[in-house]
């Protein structure tokens, strides 16, 4: 009744090209919009801010980011944990080296720095294809990983190899650094996913978001058609990887403050694989829902267990694991695709609603 | 967002409670992970005592002490959540057992106040006080071990280590590389040969480093190792028939649970300490009777004693000595973490303070300024005995090479504060 | 003979035999690929479960125990037996069979025909599910696992080298028993599955699941007898592994080392997995002996991987896999 697009007629090629080609949908991501920018800063804390929007935020960056090469292009790559190193320590020079220049353009330094070293080991992809891919990317995972602990250059010859977040300001509000407000280090965030996400939908709404998902589908064909499987794979770990970056960025010098090598291991490539899976392949909506299961999960699952079950602090992280993986069995047995399949289906039935069919 | 609005709900309500009036000390601990071996009795420890004085002295000063664990599984995104979600609840005093996790909260703590003491691990140069006015160390830190360790192997080797070869064998990340600047300059003033092999975590693999140590026959080796890389290690070198004497682990590669396994091989092997092992001490006969006894350990009471478990127990002695003293200082009873900042920059610990507390001889003399956040730096080394299955003290809490560890914590102390904006001062 | 050559023989050997512990791992994911099309990421925390069940039961522990001390306040820990190590093996495997017969019944019946990613998630959520049941069942601290294998090294070797090289190798026990224990064991499967009647109905849902079915083969038994080898292959790696370093968290990421040797070998071949871990074993400690000590060491964790990336360019497929024929 409400999600329909019966009399909802466009007038000029720029209204029928929209993202969003019905009017709910504008609506409800208006609302989105609204309440993420203008109500969230005002309510938000500390432990709100850092333990679960900044993480969402940052991890639905690299999921996006990751979805385009694995998702929208079918590139399987394990080397998330590598490249957001990467964007982490590549930051952290810049930082470090241009102390005046604005952290803004630092984080979009370092993407485009991860978006090189990305495309450099994208190469094999021209020869290897799927799980054996995969397993090729874990050699750039563990080489970058090393590579940061061995070179003291990376982390500024300091005797432990740690690296630290420097202070420094956007509109002279704090956002790096342990002066920072929770609603300033929010909104750096937000304001860079909203960006990076409106650009990663149209890329993949447009030629080159085709080009991935022809070499997606049937590379072979896809050459045979036309499509430049060398071009559409390499920009597909560029754009990936400057995703990544960005987030491997955010991720040590807004939310972390600190970082060691072991922060970028082999998990946390894991992980944001583990997202884009459940959240559903080649979908940014799904990128969004993986990155908020992942995020959210434990710590609700902590909150409920610990503090209002008041069960030792052991057998609740046991029944965490537990719980997530028998989830993410569930989940797959009810809709393989994910959640962004489980959400596709209820917008289907609501266009149809009260109607069952 | 769905889960987002939920989970609000939830998490304010539990979060919502109101703060009792009591002492609270947050246990970030790690009882599940890879470095649960080491977690679980430290974090048993720590909540041992605090149920000792709570059982046996009605609390601290009148106060209930309570002990808020936050299970961190050693992974630093987790210490950052654990660490926001209790700091609001009137937390006293940090003691995040994981270097990791405390490079993150210095910077946290400082803007928000609270102290962290990070006794023998964390941040080395944060002995400087003038820079890190909210973190301690006290009473010893990695680079004293370092030299303190060489110094007992210059004794054993009858004065002088010249010509010969010193190996640290370490884990591949911040707390294993810490020791490697000062043993550099060590190994140029005594005129050892000094190399570094690291192990990657997890360290269950460690053929290729022992073949190298087998071929190129080290007079000693430094193992800073932690996990189980420490039994591997233990067995790996009874299995090449490593001299065990020459063998000195930190403070956190001698534990019991590190050298069970390799049985008799691992008699002889060294390790550093900075409180006392076993559980001969009065104290310990209070902790059968009102803890073990009465049902009310953590664990399952098998821990007690060991060495591990006695360090999580002396960090929640030190935590109690702060606590009077901050008690005493502001003539109240309820204290603030501020009030615990000042009382750690004045804290002093002599013999006699251990011996009325029933830990006589428990640990080394400690004295903290402004200036020194990390104590006097002193620290002891045990040796075990595989027949009889237990660690002794074989020395007494001996110095390091002050001046050396002070020009190097200087150096990078000032590096932090130039890249931090912060200028040393003392108020 | 000069010594570095020696050292190099030395290396080589040891190579060899982590190499043999490498592709015991990597057996259980090729079992489960080549008869389900599978990758299951859970292999190496089957390991863990494997291992800390048969502690577990040598040692007389109760399951569950810290959930139900918790709930019920009891303080309740072990049954007060110990049994001997060849009988709790034989009631872990016991265990194994119906964990194997569970994930089919449970998980993979309702997951018939998905595409590989599914799947792939689907043991991703096993992982996480067995891990948490295992942490919960037998609790998370390290356990001794003493099954009376030998460690140390071999003297008789040790001597022998010495009066040859004047420089005696070092060969651990562990490394010889494993070795053997290896070479026994994919003698067996290797034997089943060319010379029975159910090896030769896995063969054939390998092949093709649809024929297979034409010709009566049951799918969902020959996939629990394909986890439940899987599963004892996994047994047997978590008993090497742990004798070596106990039973820990740390056990499970042993299956990061087997995806080199995957890689190398190819997904689908046993002989593969036995010459991959050959070869990822035997290169990575030469690196490390050779080149190592000019580059800072510690480069076992990514050599592995950059050496299978090489084959891998010259051999897309790994040196035994089933060549990737694509049709458009």
């Amino acid at each position: 009744m409400f999600y329909r697009e019966a009399g909802d007629f466009k007038t000029s090629y720029q209204d029928d090209n929209q993202t969003f080609p019905i009017k709910f949908d504008r609506y409800r991501y208006y609302f989105v919009l609204f309440v993420a920018f203008a109500i969230i800063p005002f309510i938000i804390n500390d432990y709100w801010a850092n333990a679960v929007f900044l993480p969402f935020l940052i991890y639905a960056i690299a999921a996006i980011g990751l979805n385009i090469l694995t998702g929208y292009c079918g590139q399987v790559s394990l080397g998330t944990g590598g490249f957001m190193a990467v964007g982490g320590y590549a930051i952290y020079k810049f930082m470090t080296a241009f102390p005046d220049v604005n952290v803004f353009f630092h984080v979009i330094l370092a993407g485009l720095v991860t978006a090189f070293v990305g495309v450099l080991f994208g190469l094999p992809s021209l020869r290897i294809k799927g799980f054996y891919l995969a397993v090729a990317t874990l050699a750039a995972q563990f080489f970058l990983v090393w590579l940061f602990n061995r070179v003291p250059w990376f982390y500024n010859y300091s005797a432990s190899g740690q690296i630290t977040a420097p202070e420094r300001t956007v509109f002279s509000n704090p956002v790096t650094g342990a002066n920072s407000e929770p609603w300033m280090v929010y909104l750096f965030c937000l304001v860079f996913l909203v960006m990076l996400t409106l650009v990663a939908r149209n890329l993949t709404r447009g030629a080159l978001g085709r080009s991935w998902m022809a070499i997606r589908d049937m590379d072979i064909a896809a050459e045979i058609i036309g499509v430049n499987p060398l071009k559409a794979k390499l920009t597909a770990f560029a754009v990936s990887s400057f995703y990544v970056g960005v987030a491997g960025a955010l991720y040590f010098s807004v939310y972390l403050g600190a970082a060691e090598t072991e922060a970028f291991g082999i998990t946390k490539s894991f992980n944001i694989l583990f997202m884009i899976i459940i959240g559903g392949l080649g979908s940014i909506f799904g990128s969004f829902a993986g990155a908020a299961f992942l995020v959210l999960l434990p710590v609700v699952l902590k909150n409920v267990l610990v503090a209002w079950l008041g069960w030792p602090t052991d057998l609740a992280a046991h029944l965490e694991f537990l719980i997530v993986g028998g989830l993410i069995i569930t989940f797959l047995i009810l809709e393989p695709h994910g959640l962004a399949q489980l959400w596709r289906v209820t917008k289907e039935k609501l266009r149809l609603w009260p109607f069952p069919y | 967002m769905k889960k987002t609005l939920l989970s609000l709900a939830i998490a304010s309500a539990a979060l919502g409670a109101p703060v009792s009036a009591e002492l609270v000390y947050p246990s970030l601990s790690y009882r599940t992970g890879p470095f649960a071996v080491g977690g679980i009795p430290f974090a048993d420890g720590y909540a041992d005592y605090f149920t000792l004085i709570n059982e046996r002295d009605g609390g601290i000063g009148g106060e209930m002490a309570k002990v808020l664990e936050c299970e961190t599984a050693y992974n630093t995104e987790k210490g950052v959540e654990c660490y926001e979600a209790t700091k609001d609840s009137g937390s006293l005093l940090y003691q995040p057992l994981s270097t990791g996790i405390t490079y993150q909260l210095i910077p946290k703590a400082e803007a928000d106040g609270i102290p962290i003491l990070s006794s023998g691990y964390g941040r080395t140069s944060a002995k400087n006080g003038k820079v890190f006015r909210h973190t301690f160390n006290f009473p010893v830190n990695y680079w004293d071990g370092a030299s303190i360790g060489i110094n007992h192997f210059k004794e054993q080797a009858g004065g002088s280590l010249e010509g010969k070869k010193v190996t640290l064998l370490h884990f591949n990340g911040a707390y294993g590389k810490e020791p490697i600047r000062t043993l550099q300059e060590l190994s140029k003033m005594e005129g050892f040969e000094f190399n570094t092999i690291p192990i990657d975590y997890p360290g269950q693999e460690q053929k290729s480093q022992w073949l190298q140590i087998r071929r190129e026959r080290p007079d000693y080796i430094l193992f800073w190792g932690w996990g189980v890389m420490n039994q591997v290690a233990v067995q790996e070198a009874s299995n090449i028939r490593f001299p065990m004497e020459n063998f000195m682990g930190i403070w956190w590669s001698g534990a019991e649970q590190d050298v069970l396994p390799a049985g008799d091989g691992a008699n002889g092997y060294k390790s550093l300490q900075f409180q006392g092992v076993g559980s001969d001490y009065p104290l310990y006969d209070d902790m059968k009777k009102y803890v073990v006894d009465a049902g009310k350990a953590a664990g399952d009471g098998s821990n007690v004693g060991s060495v591990i478990y006695n360090r999580g127990l002396y960090a929640a002695f030190l935590a109690h000595q702060i606590t009077l003293d901050a008690q005493e200082m502001n003539g109240t009873s309820s204290v603030t973490p501020a009030m615990m900042r000042d009382a750690m920059e004045q804290f002093t610990l002599t013999a006699a303070d251990y011996e009325a507390a029933g830990l006589g001889g428990f640990g080394p003399d400690i004295k903290v300024s402004c200036e020194n956040h990390g104590g006097l730096g002193t620290a002891a080394i045990t040796q075990w005995d595989a027949s009889a299955q237990k660690w002794s003290l074989i020395t007494d809490y001996m110095p390091s090479n002050y001046d050396l560890i002070n020009k190097l914590v200087m150096e990078d102390s000032m590096q932090y504060a130039a890249e931090n904006n912060i200028t040393p001062n003392c108020d | 003979m000069p010594e570095q050559l020696v050292f190099a023989m030395e290396v080589f050997l040891n190579g060899l035999m982590a190499g043999v512990l490498y592709a015991l791992v990597a057996l259980g994911f090729v079992l489960i690929y080549k008869a389900s099309g599978i990758f299951n990421y859970a292999q190496g925390v089957m390991a863990l479960f494997s291992a800390m069940t048969l502690v577990g039961i040598m040692e007389g522990q109760i399951p569950f125990s810290h959930l139900i001390n918790a709930i019920l306040g009891t303080s309740v820990h072990h049954f007060g037996w110990h049994l001997p190590a060849a009988l709790a093996i034989l009631v872990t495997m016991g265990v194994m069979v119906l964990l194997a017969w569970l994930v089919q019944v449970v998980i993979f019946r309702h997951l018939v025909n998905q595409e590989p990613i599914i799947l792939f998630m689907a043991t991703i959520g096993l992982a996480y599910f067995l891990e948490g049941l295992g942490d919960l069942m037998w609790g998370s601290d390290i356990k001794k696992l003493d099954v009376g294998l030998p460690q140390g090294i071999n003297l008789w070797i040790d001597e022998t080298t010495f009066n040859i090289f004047d420089y005696g190798f070092f060969i651990d026990n562990l490394d010889i028993v494993a070795t053997i224990i290896a070479a026994i064991l994919v003698g067996i499967l290797v034997a089943f599955s060319q010379y029975t009647k159910q090896g030769r109905a896995m063969r054939a849902v390998a092949d093709d699941h649809q024929a297979a079915l034409s010709v009566g083969v049951s799918l969902s038994f020959i996939w629990v007898m394909v986890w439940s080898v899987a599963g004892f292959v996994a047994l047997v790696a978590g008993i090497m592994w742990g004798a070596k370093s106990g039973v820990q968290f740390s056990l499970s990421l042993i299956a990061l080392k087997a995806l080199p040797v995957l890689m190398l070998g190819g997904f689908t071949s046993i002989p593969g997995a036995i010459v991959g871990g050959l070869i990822i074993g035997v290169g990575e400690k030469l690196f490390e002996f050779a080149i190592g000590p000019i580059i800072g060491g510690a480069t076992e964790n990514w050599f592995a991987y950059v050496l299978a990336l090489v084959f891998l360019v010259f051999r897309p497929q790994g040196l035994f896999g089933d060549k990737i024929i694509e049709r458009v």
